[in-house]
């Protein structure tokens, strides 16, 4: 499987996530400028977190603009692989590859802290390797995490199973506690009506060695990876 | 050329966390406000022929780029002709 990177101005998770796909998981990766028009055949996109362009006028929006992002939309669109966290989240919101926006943490505080979230689909391409509400523990460090979307988009969200993460406690209760951010319905992650993309704002990139503190994310990184070899071989 | 201005808000129905916070602040110094939202303010130029292509130039803008539909609402307080 061969993996691209986008890395935009102000992008600072580019490296940690690079460092998963190729070291951790084996993948080739290209690491493709958000002045590039190509993906170079990627099969999986990832869109690191960081605050690209500054989070100015608002998070991934002007990054949502920018020049590789056609072919990361039509990358999507034709059923391909694309995941974004943080920030790359925040950017697949604004270009309308997922539904809803990423608001200012109800708190008003940059939450920098592991959390625990609760595995609600495993189901998709991307969390077949976790049990059905398994409990992982990942690190989030954002201001601007809190998902938002209208009723009948959350509705529509949980009603197709495309809550992927809730944010829990290590029990797996849905506490107002275990809410970093404040988000609707607890949600951490989701995935789009035809399941190839994925916005989460934890950072399974950060945790897949317990040397640096965690490895729960790196079954994410392996679960696509199966899924990938299971789609070639079909 | 034109000139504009332009606020954008969150939408009334979506919580401010800014404003309720600057609401707390005010009301603990015995402010009688009630409520406080925080918006952004915005001044651009435009290269528009006429009033009216500079309206429609500028609504497109607004929706596609300066406010998120999503969770913001945008008001153009002004547009104006500018010497050139």
């Amino acid at each position: 499987m061969k993996a691209a990177v986008v890395i935009f101005p102000g992008s600072n998770c580019d490296v940690d996530m690079i460092h998963a796909l190729e070291d951790v998981l084996g993948c080739q990766v290209a690491q493709v400028w958000h002045k590039d028009t190509s993906l170079q055949g990627a099969d999986l996109v990832a869109l690191p977190g960081g605050f690209s362009y500054g989070d100015y006028l608002r998070g991934g929006a002007l990054a949502s603009f920018s020049p590789i992002m056609e072919a990361v939309i039509a990358h999507a669109q034709a059923g391909k692989l694309l995941m974004g966290v943080c920030n790359g989240f925040q950017v697949l919101t604004e270009s309308g590859l997922l539904p809803g926006c990423l608001m200012r943490n109800r708190t008003l505080q940059f939450r920098c802290q592991d959390v625990y979230l609760t595995v609600e689909n495993n189901q998709t391409v991307f969390t077949s390797l976790y049990r059905s509400n398994q409990v992982l523990r990942l690190p989030i460090a954002h201001g601007e995490g809190c998902y938002y979307a209208s009723e009948a988009e959350l509705r529509e969200l949980e009603d197709s199973g495309r809550v992927v993460f809730r944010y829990s406690n290590a029990g797996g209760e849905y506490t107002p506690e275990a809410n970093p951010n404040g988000s609707s319905r607890a949600i951490a992650g989701i995935v789009n009506a035809a399941g190839n993309v994925l916005g989460m704002m934890p950072h399974p990139e950060r945790y897949c060695e317990e040397l640096v503190g965690g490895s729960d994310g790196r079954w994410l990184f392996h679960g696509i990876l199966k899924a990938w070899k299971e789609r070639v071989i079909s | 050329m034109f000139e504009a201005k332009i606020i954008v808000t969150l939408r009334s129905s979506i919580l401010d966390p800014q404003g309720s916070a600057v609401a707390t602040s005010l009301q603990s110094l015995s402010y009688p406000v009630p409520e406080v939202r925080i918006g952004k303010y915005m001044e651009l130029t435009l290269q528009a022929s006429d009033e009216q292509e500079a309206t429609a130039l500028l609504q497109i803008i607004c929706q596609k780029v300066l406010a998120n539909p999503v969770m913001e609402d945008y008001r153009i307080l002004q547009l104006t002709r500018k010497e050139e």
